[in-house]
């Protein structure tokens, strides 16, 4: 038995995953129209390639990724762009972004697509599939994978495949486990080839027992040596990379640490997945698992295409009445969404509808009574009452000092706050203010030196412009004096009257 | 929170839930004060409770802030209940209500209230009494049994509120100072330790009665250790100090220093330790921190007792380490996630 | 009585000798005093506090010759800012100086007649162009200083300002007003 490690603190909110494990995995039918964004993972918002009114095929790439940290986005079905514009999309800001609209036209015909041959195609070209593919973390995160699976040159001992899936409500990884385990551990085969690790270890909360004997079973069948479907116990957030790294390997990867230095990535188990129907079979990441779940009829999961507006696939699970808002994702992290019309994105794992009977709203906040009962559940190990206190009267400085950006926004604290104090919301706004801070002093610094430089610029020219008058003018008046002198013919003219040339220490400034 | 943004989950806990939990583990306390003292303490606390819900009313009015949600916290009522308990049950009735609105309106609110009062609201009420009328502080009931005299209910709430006893009957016959003011005066008269523990007001531990008083406020704190209200890191730093300082002045010089169960047994120890030091608002966050503040103000507690002017020192010893939680909070801050070795 | 007494003195020694110690210990270094008030201006160089630019505002700050409440682009949190460094109490906005929204120059390419002015204009170079070619902005150097709007002949600057996106948009402050609970 491998021994398993601790992390600090954790909860146990109530999990309500059974309503919606019941069924097999449905797939949804295409809807009326897709919505897809097109910044959809951590980076470079894709680039638009199609025209509106252009038709396009199921998998044909729309977006084009733009800069070293991007990703692709495709046409989750065949049908006619019949939009390219802003778009209210799943953010919590609730502000629009850039969006394809296409209306499917129900032949959901495919792009031609092959997989690669996996053997021989070189590692960098395999990441360069997976960039075009448009795969990223599904686990939430929506980091491209074709970075994440890239060792830099670290050695890299263990993979972990993350199937803890601790947040209450969404049970996607475990249906895709329970069904899809085969395909999963081939992806997780390819991840382990491009990062050269040794080990793959499989962390499953041990509220899912048939996720965890259909992993061990798929282990078993496919023989898979040093792979390991591992239980851990249900807590809250086990499913953080970071805590789930630590329960596994005991490794604490710290802020600002890449877990490739220590040795260690970890990946989703629907990534995996994902990897394996993009390298072997060529398909981008055109649909999700989603669980559908809330103050809904018949709770479930869903195969659902990328960009299916939400109220449509809400309705496949039978929607009730006083459903009021829609969360993407879980209760702990989850997104409040600014319009039931939104597309689902690659990161949407999960959606619930949400009732004031189903969620009621916490009572009002009241101060905080330095209980602690926030730091002895923090995961990262913060004094949460401490950072609020910060954030509260906006001393960022000290927040930052107490590690504010360290917090990985579990929500754990705010869950158990006796206060009801949205604990989180203030880390959230103190590390925005702060990124926008930093932002604009870097801003203010170019500007004064650039704003120095042109000074010093327009000083040089004035001084240069002097000297060339004076050069001009002592050349006159040297003229003059020659000429007097022709005129007297006595003396001959030295090679010294010639203007010297001025220094240019432009090399030395400091440049933008 | 807000139904806009996450977590979209609340344990269901409350600071009045909390609170409550608190009062509740005080019950076994006051019921055994009761009976062996008598009623005249469940007065004190009506009253002190009282007081405290109309001061924080009037506060919370005067400060503009929404009176409903914190008077329903129940923080006002432990503070009212933890000044009624520590201080003398015939004390007269103004002088309750002085200490509680004292507590409550200048030590808790005029600090920002709730959560914001750098020192324990019951603590500064105390001390404020103990220096204002020293001598009403120094007359306790004496146990059920022991004096020569004994009060009605009737007759104790005459005196609480008229300031007048029944004929024949003089203030010292049915008031005594406490065992530990007792101990200390023999001391001064040059007594011998077992000595005095014969008298007739000591028990098997510490004084009669109070004792008893002791364990009820222990059963208590160990329910609040277990249902998790508290910690159990500040009653053993707490009690373990008072139990290493008193021990070796006790193994170095028995004829003059009393056993540390005496000092754990006497006085507000018990209550002290489970109760008033670890009121969240005014004792240190981290758990090294929690550490150091009880052990000082364990420290400090038997200094007082020992060899200071006062009987008891945990009123003294509480406000003292209250002024350092900021320091010793920023000290002890312990390395987060990942950072083990390279502390911050 | 009087060990009581010497307990506390000797407690009161201890903490001020640690707060003594801290005293030094953390003791700030002092800059010079313009460079840390320039450091906290917006570096706009717009010129609107009367100066030709954030440094000379600065000098005359710290000499004690302008009041800290002239940099409109710097905003009410510009003189919280400064308040807060100088020590002294914050002042409102007097007068005509407001503050004002961050915003970028915008040429009108059509009408821009490649005279040069605002480029000449421009304190920190954010405008790309040579005579007779038409000029842009680059939106990433301009800091909104307007400078470059009046100078142009034929009024093809126009001042956009900055609007929200998902790029910069920003978490606000959490408000919960502490309502009576029903
Ligand atoms: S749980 Fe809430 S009340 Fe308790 S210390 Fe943390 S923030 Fe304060
Ligand atoms: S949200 Fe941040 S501070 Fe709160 S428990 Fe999670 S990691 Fe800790
Ligand atoms: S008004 Fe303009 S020039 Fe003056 S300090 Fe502010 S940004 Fe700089």
């Amino acid at each position: 038995m491998r021994t398993l490690h601790k992390f600090h603190g954790g909860v146990h909110p109530p999990t309500h995953k059974a309503e919606s494990t019941r069924t097999p995995i449905a797939q949804a039918a295409i809807p009326s129209k897709l919505v897809i964004s097109l910044h959809q993972h951590v980076g470079g918002r894709a680039k638009p390639i199609v025209q509106v009114g252009e038709r396009v095929l199921k998998g044909q790439k729309i977006g084009l990724s733009q800069g070293r940290q991007s990703s692709g986005v495709h046409a989750s079905t065949s049908g006619t762009v019949t939009a390219i514009d802003m778009q209210l999309v799943a953010h919590p800001s609730g502000l629009p972004d850039l969006c394809i609209t296409i209306v499917p036209d129900g032949k959901d015909e495919w792009i031609e697509h092959s997989g690669a041959d996996l053997k021989n195609t070189p590692h960098s070209e395999l990441r360069h599939k997976l960039r075009k593919a448009g795969v990223v973390g599904l686990g939430g995160a929506v980091f491209p994978s074709d970075l994440k699976a890239d060792a830099h040159r670290h050695k890299i001992t263990t993979l972990v495949l993350n199937g803890a899936e601790c947040e209450p409500y969404i049970t996607c990884d475990d249906m895709l486990m329970r069904e899809r385990a085969a395909d999963i551990l081939s992806g997780a085969e390819l991840l382990r080839e491009l990062l050269q690790a040794e080990e793959v270890l499989i962390g499953i909360e041990d509220n899912k027992p048939e996720a965890i004997a259909a992993m061990k079973r798929a282990i078993q069948d496919g023989r898979h040596e040093r792979m390991e479907a591992i239980p851990v116990p249900t807590m809250y957030p086990s499913g953080g990379a970071k805590q789930l790294i630590r329960i596994l390997t005991g490794i604490e990867v710290a802020h600002g640490v890449r877990s490739t230095e220590m040795g260690v990535q970890c990946f989703n188990v629907a990534t995996a997945y994902s990897v394996w129907r993009a390298l072997a079979h060529g398909e981008p990441l055109i649909s999700r698992v989603v669980t559908v779940t809330g103050n809904v009829e018949r709770a479930q999961n869903y195969e659902v295409l990328i960009g299916t507006p939400v109220n449509e696939l809400v309705a496949l699970a039978g929607n009730k009445p006083d459903t009021d808002r829609y969360i993407m994702g879980g209760p702990m992290m989850g997104v409040n969404l600014p319009a039931a019309t939104v597309g689902v994105i690659k990161a949407t794992n999960c959606i619930i509808a949400m009732s004031d009977a189903l969620f009621p709203p916490a009572p009002p906040a009241l101060p905080c009574i330095r209980c602690t009962r926030c730091a002895d559940v923090c995961p990262a190990e913060l004094q949460p009452q401490e950072l609020y206190w910060f954030a509260k009267a906006k001393e960022f400085g000290k927040a930052q000092q107490y590690h504010l950006f360290d917090c990985i926004e579990c929500g754990a604290c705010s869950y158990v706050c006796p206060s009801h104090i949205p604990l989180v919301q203030y880390y959230t706004f103190a590390k925005s203010e702060i990124r926008a801070r930093a932002e604009e002093k870097r801003n203010a610094d170019r500007a004064r030196e650039r704003h120095e430089f042109r000074e010093y610029r327009v000083e040089r020219e004035k001084q240069e412009k002097a000297e060339k008058l004076a050069a001009k003018e002592k050349a006159a008046k040297e003229q003059a004096i020659k000429t007097q002198l022709a005129s007297e013919s006595a003396l001959t003219e030295t090679g010294a009257a010639r203007p010297l040339e001025t220094v240019q220490p432009e090399a030395a400034l400091p440049k933008e | 929170m807000s139904a806009f943004f996450a977590p979209f989950l609340n344990k269901p806990d409350s600071v009045s839930q909390i609170m409550f939990k608190v009062l509740l583990a005080l019950i076994p306390g006051i019921a055994l004060y009761v009976w062996y003292f008598g009623p005249a303490i469940l007065v004190s606390i009506t009253l002190a409770s009282i007081t405290a819900l109309a001061t924080e009313a009037a506060m919370l009015k005067l400060r503009d802030r929404p009176i409903a949600p914190f008077l329903k916290d129940n923080s006002a009522l432990l503070t009212a209940w933890l000044l009624a308990l520590s201080i003398p049950p015939l004390a007269p009735w103004w002088m309750v209500v002085v200490g509680t609105a004292f507590a409550i309106s200048v030590s808790k609110h005029l600090y920002g209230g709730l959560g914001n009062n750098p020192f324990n609201p019951a603590m500064i009420g105390y001390a404020v009494l103990i220096i204002s009328f020293p001598v009403h502080m120094t007359h306790w009931i004496t146990p059920h049994g022991l004096g020569q005299v004994e009060l009605s209910f009737i007759d104790q709430l005459g005196y609480i509120f008229g300031g007048a006893l029944p004929p024949n009957v003089t203030l010292d016959a049915v008031t005594m100072a406490t065992p530990l003011d007792t101990l200390k005066t023999h001391l001064h008269l040059d007594e011998h330790v077992n000595q005095i523990l014969d008298m007739p007001i000591y028990g098997r531990l510490a004084g009669q009665g109070s004792e008893m008083v002791a364990w009820g406020f222990l059963l208590g704190g160990l329910y609040l250790l277990a249902s998790r209200i508290i910690s159990w890191h500040i009653p053993v730093a707490y009690l373990g100090t008072l139990l290493l300082t008193s021990g070796i002045f006790h193994l170095a010089d028995p004829a003059h220093y009393v056993t540390p169960l005496f000092h754990w047994f006497s006085g507000a120890a018990m209550i002290g330790a489970f109760f008033i030091l670890t009121d969240p608002v005014t004792s240190p966050t981290t758990q090294k921190g929690k550490l150091i503040f009880a052990a000082m103000a364990g420290l400090i507690t038997y200094l007082i007792r020992a060899f200071g002017g006062f009987p008891d020192g945990i009123a003294f010893a509480t406000l003292l380490m209250n002024i350092c939680v900021p320091l010793i909070d920023a000290w002890t801050q312990p390395p987060v996630f990942g950072n083990k070795e390279t502390k911050p | 009585m009087l060990s009581a007494l010497l307990v506390m003195a000797a407690i009161a020694i201890v903490l001020g000798a640690v707060l003594g110690f801290a005293a030094i210990k953390f003791r700030v270094q002092g800059n010079p005093l313009v460079d840390k008030i320039d450091a906290v201006l917006p570096q706009t160089q717009c010129g609107q506090c009367g100066f030709p630019g954030c440094k000379p505002y600065a000098t005359a700050i710290a000499a004690g010759e302008a009041t800290i409440n002239k940099c409109p682009p710097g905003g009410e949190e510009g003189i919280q800012k400064l308040a807060d460094l100088l020590g002294v109490d914050p002042i409102p906005f007097g007068g005509d100086t407001q503050p004002k929204p961050k915003s970028v120059a915008f040429i009108d390419e059509n009408t821009c007649i490649g005279c040069t002015l605002c480029i000449q204009a421009c304190p920190v170079d954010a405008i790309a162009g040579a005579a007779k070619q038409m000029h842009t902005i680059v939106a990433a150097e301009c800091t909104g200083c307007e400078l470059c709007v009046a100078p142009c002949p034929v009024d093809c600057i126009s001042m956009l300002p900055i609007e929200e996106q998902i790029t910069n948009w920003k978490w606000r402050y959490p408000v919960y007003p502490i309502q009576a609970a029903a």
